[in-house]
């Protein structure tokens, strides 16, 4: 049980230590330092589960199952790579004017802070402090975002912080109707918000309570997954922050608020009996996959066009959730790893391409196999990756998702295969010509780290051919513990 | 009908009559006095009447007998009003001719009258007053409506005799919901009785005027029945406050004692309502005038909540 | 002397959307921050009589912490940013006064009738008032919608929280404590954030005004 005081007390020392020396020039690695401390101790923590089993931590604060150790893990990981890809991304930014060294110190310490804020979001058995975190890490992230101080990333920043702030303020009225219940339950002297408690009795919760609960819940909760149509600030967020801070947003941020939104429908789900939790994923799920596949076709943004696709991949997700069983709730939870991993090394590549070009519009980014082999291979195969072509590990849980949705939810599946042709045709038209053909596009002054890049890819790529039996134990026994 | 009760009903009138230029004459000394001022004696608005009533009458040529007609239809209306509102006595005869729906109409039928004088002669200023008149009224009778439905929901009646014999039995409790009425009555009387923030009485720039630009034209016995009208007008809205929001102290049905302890406290009650309104008018800035609707929406809409908020806690 | 307390609490509850309703019709932006400081005592007292009445210590905590941070620190705060952006003038909205205002009371009925079936289910002293907190943070809402400058959007922000809490309060007699610090951590860091900010937008656009902050589009 202290590993996980180590994976929380890390980042947080990191970012004090960050802030006093982050602007010097091994500011850098001493960012990837901790980051790298931070994995060996998720993966310290995932061996203990291993051997041990779920365990409560610190008088049952904090509760580390099947389904979140594995995301513990896995968000230490893509920080991980995202750290060493942003040591020389950044560096290549400083020397092009955009970054000073105090913004430098800001950029390292708060993107600790933010690896501390969704590892505890994970990790804790307090719904309340779920609240608090995914609050802490929006805020975080807005610093990330605008860190650029350009007009843009400005209205960015201040779009996403009003309209996080009031998603997420619903979900708080949802939290405190959850505790209205446990209190209605258990009496006032033992009405608690752990989770773990909660689950236990969730047969006595109130039903009229809860079902309101879980809709601002899911409203509030769902304005940080992105979900139509709460969706207006990502695009804009994700691609005028740094490159680094789009990865681990699209990347990391939605997965935590995936989580919360899970944890919440197990609950709901005892309470009511009814399936009304999961009509309701579904439907906002299909409608981000369908209005997010149309909009891809409209970008001409490298990044927005691939935070719309973070949108749909979301919406995907969300829909495999609200069907349950044991296949969509497996599916969704492979989906979640592997779009992770892939989306994060498509923003790894596309920062390098837009580092080169100068600029994020697409029409004027030609040709990157040309100048540098490897990031234009990269963004190829990510975009392959992402679309959902075999052997990848997108086409396995997509294939997974649609199979079940055919079976049991017929109606959908015309709209999900429109949506996923849709995005599949503009994504495919507008990557092409950026990866092949002529080129104008000088090299970088600095190598860039394409490690990470291809790490994540072949990970994808290993997921999509073959499942470790304790990872597939560990789906398995999430997708029981959901409802499936 | 007992004789007490007839007494009392021939009281309240008697009463608003005698007491209605007596508490403009206060808020007036108040209002002086907080701005500085040396103020009028308290008995000048009486001195004004007289001097009024002794004076001839001056007609335009073409006026129409509705003009000469109005002033007395305005008067019988606050003379009627006076009678059905419990000022010191709950048992008035009178009482179930009008519940307090038709009292809001008997206001409306005065002002309907008023402005239609205003506009007879033809001048500008007239139907400019009347204009304005209009556009207030307009707002602020469905505000009242809806303050008076907040009481009635409360005492489950809409006779304002039932709502304070009611209220006042009641034991000593916080109605949030009388709260917000209380506040949205506040504003639609400052608006009905041109006091300012809505109008201000003292003005003598006609293009700022609403209610005295309706009796411009006005002269003698016809100004004075109107200006008493007025005064009466404020009398009846301030004991209609009083029987809403504070109905303690009114004597009920055969209670000829109490019928005499209450006259000195409406006196009293009325004496502190008349400093806060001085007070409120000095410390407010007369509004433009196309503020004004949004100044009895507030009110309206504060009184809808306050209906609301009845509903939702219950009426505790 | 005790069965006035629910009576009160309704009262501060009135009281709160009352204020609500005044932040959303005011045209002044001090106006507007003294508003706020208003809305915060009424929820530091209505925190304190129900410590009072149910013999929770913790809620006296809660009241103590809504004083500090939105009574004391965040107009402080507010004010001292408004002096250096020298924002007083009169705000303009996108809808006018009487619409908002009708719109607000289309709010305040759907919150009504929404809470309704949940306060007759609880069983704490005031949970009347959650409909009266729903409303309160419905309207707060609004009130960031329909304005185009950043300090109201600001403080329609932390009117919501405020209802947020007098919410947790009433129908729950308050939520753990490490919660109640989690928040209000929050809302400090928040606010701190959102004045880095406007200095930002300041500088950056020379106005306030939010309409600036509407170029990025899908082309």
């Amino acid at each position: 049980m202290s590993a996980l005081f180590l994976v929380l007390g890390i980042p947080l020392l990191g970012a004090l230590a960050l802030a006093l020396v982050g602007h010097r020039a091994y500011a850098r690695d001493i960012n990837v330092v901790f980051s790298l401390l931070s994995f060996l101790s998720a993966c310290a923590m995932t061996a203990q589960v291993i051997q041990d089993g779920p365990q409560f931590v610190w008088d049952k604060q904090f509760y580390i199952d099947p389904l979140n150790v594995f995301l513990v893990t896995l968000t230490a990981f893509v920080s991980l790579n995202t750290a060493i890809f942003s040591r020389p991304y950044m560096r290549i930014e400083q020397d092009h004017g955009k970054m000073t060294p105090p913004r430098m110190r800001l950029y390292h310490s708060m993107y600790q802070l933010f690896s501390f804020t969704m590892l505890l979001g994970f990790t804790t058995n307090n719904l309340g402090i779920i609240w608090v975190a995914m609050e802490a890490a929006t805020l975080t992230t807005v610093l990330l975002v605008s860190v650029y101080r350009t007009p843009a990333s400005l209205e960015a920043a201040w779009k996403y912080f009003i309209l996080c702030g009031v998603g997420i303020a619903q979900a708080l009225f949802g939290t405190i109707l959850v505790y209205m219940a446990a209190d209605k339950a258990l009496g006032s002297e033992h009405a608690t918000l752990l989770w773990s408690s909660l689950s236990d009795i969730k047969g006595q919760l109130d039903p009229t309570i809860m079902s309101l609960a879980f809709v601002f819940l899911l409203i509030g909760y769902g304005t940080k997954i992105g979900l139509v149509p709460l969706h207006s600030w990502l695009p804009d967020a994700h691609a005028e922050g740094p490159t680094p801070v789009s990865a681990v947003l699209s990347g990391l941020l939605l997965n935590v608020a995936m989580y919360a939104v899970l944890r919440c429908k197990v609950l709901t789900d005892g309470a009511l009996g009814t399936q009304m939790a999961g009509q309701l994923m579904m439907g906002f799920g299909l409608l981000s996959v369908v209005v997010a596949a149309f909009f891809i076709s409209r970008q001409k943004d490298v990044k927005r066009m691939f935070s719309y696709s973070s949108i749909e991949h979301m919406g995907l997700i969300t829909f495999a959730f609200g069907m349950g069983g044991p296949v969509a709730n497996f599916a969704g939870l492979l989906h979640m790893t592997v779009h992770s991993l892939v989306k994060s090394a498509i923003f790894f590549t596309v920062g390098h391409a837009t580092q080169k070009a100068g600029t994020q519009v697409m029409s004027e980014i030609r040709g990157l196999i040309k100048v540098n082999p490897a990031v234009g291979w990269g963004l190829m195969l990510g975009v392959m990756a992402i679309l959902g072509m075999p052997p990848f590990g997108v086409f396995a849980s997509e294939f997974l998702i649609l199979t079940t949705a055919m079976r049991e939810q017929p109606w959908a599946t015309p709209f999900l295969f429109l949506a996923l042709g849709v995005a599949f045709a503009s994504m495919l038209i507008r990557v092409l010509p950026m990866v092949f053909g002529d080129t104008t596009l000088k090299p970088l002054a600095h190598p860039p780290a394409l490690i990470p890049v291809f790490v994540h890819l072949a990970l994808g790529l290993a997921l999509g051919l073959y499942i470790p039996p304790y990872l597939d134990g560990w789906y398995v026994a999430a997708s029981r513990m959901l409802g499936g | 009908m007992s004789a007490l009760g007839v007494f009392s009903q021939l009281m309240a009138l008697v009463l608003a009559l005698l007491l209605a230029p007596l508490l403009t004459g206060w808020v007036n000394q108040w209002r002086h006095w907080l701005q500085n001022k040396s103020a009028p004696s308290l008995l000048q608005p009486y001195r004004t009447l007289h001097k009024l009533f002794n004076k001839d009458s001056l007609i335009a040529e073409h006026a129409s007998p509705l003009y000469r007609f109005a002033p007395y239809v305005v008067f019988g209306c606050m003379l009627l009003a006076s009678a059905i509102i419990p000022t010191i006595s709950t048992d008035l005869p009178l009482s179930p001719a009008a519940d307090a729906i038709a009292l809001v109409g008997l206001f409306a039928l005065a002002r309907v009258f008023i402005s239609l004088a205003a506009m007879d002669v033809g001048t500008a200023f007239g139907s400019m007053g009347a204009r304005r008149e209009m556009l207030v009224g307009f707002l602020a009778e469905p505000a009242l409506l809806m303050v008076m439905f907040c009481a009635s929901m409360i005492t489950g009646s809409t006779s304002l005799t039932t709502i304070v014999e009611t209220l006042a039995h009641r034991d000593l409790a916080i109605y949030p919901s009388l709260l917000l009425a209380g506040v949205a009555f506040t504003m639609v009387s400052l608006a009905e009785n041109a006091r300012v923030p809505v109008d201000n009485p003292d003005t003598h720039l006609e293009l700022t005027m609403i209610h005295e630009a309706l009796v411009l034209e006005y002269s003698a016995r016809h100004l004075a029945l109107m200006e008493w009208a007025a005064s009466m007008k404020l009398f009846a809205y301030s004991c209609i406050g009083l029987a809403l929001f504070f109905p303690w102290g009114v004597a009920e049905a055969n209670a000829p004692l109490a019928l005499l302890l209450a006259l000195p406290v409406l006196v009293f009650k009325l004496a502190i309502g008349g400093m806060l309104l001085a007070m409120i008018e000095t410390a407010s800035a007369k509004m433009r005038i196309f503020r004004v609707p949004e100044f009895l929406g507030t009110a309206f809409l504060l009184a809808v909540i306050g209906l609301l908020v009845n509903v939702l806690l219950g009426g505790t | 002397m005790i069965k006035f307390v629910p009576q009160l609490i309704n009262l501060f509850a009135t009281l709160i959307l009352l204020l609500s309703f005044a932040m959303i019709s005011q045209r002044r932006i001090v106006s507007l921050i003294h508003l706020f400081m208003i809305q915060g005592a009424a929820l530091v007292a209505a925190s304190f009589l129900l410590a009072y009445v149910t013999h929770q210590p913790e809620l006296y905590i809660s009241g103590v912490l809504t004083l500090l941070l939105k009574v004391i620190c965040i107009p402080w705060m507010l004010h001292r940013m408004i002096r250096k952006l020298n924002v007083r003038w009169d705000v303009e909205t996108l809808l006018n006064i009487p619409t908002t205002m009708l719109i607000g009371i289309g709010l305040v009925i759907f919150a009504f009738s929404l809470a309704l079936p949940i306060s007759r289910l609880s069983d704490a002293v005031a949970g009347g008032a959650l409909g009266i907190a729903l409303a309160c943070v419905m309207l707060s809402f609004m009130m960031m919608i329909t304005r185009s400058k950043a300090v109201p959007q600001v403080i329609g922000f932390l009117s919501m929280e405020n209802g947020l809490l007098f919410a947790a309060t009433t129908v729950t007699n308050g939520m753990p404590m490490i919660v109640e610090f989690g928040i209000a951590l929050d809302v400090l860091v928040g606010v701190l954030i959102l004045g880095v900010f406007m200095f930002q937008i300041r500088e950056k656009f020379d106005s306030l005004d939010i309409h600036h902050l509407e170029t990025l589009k899908d082309e």
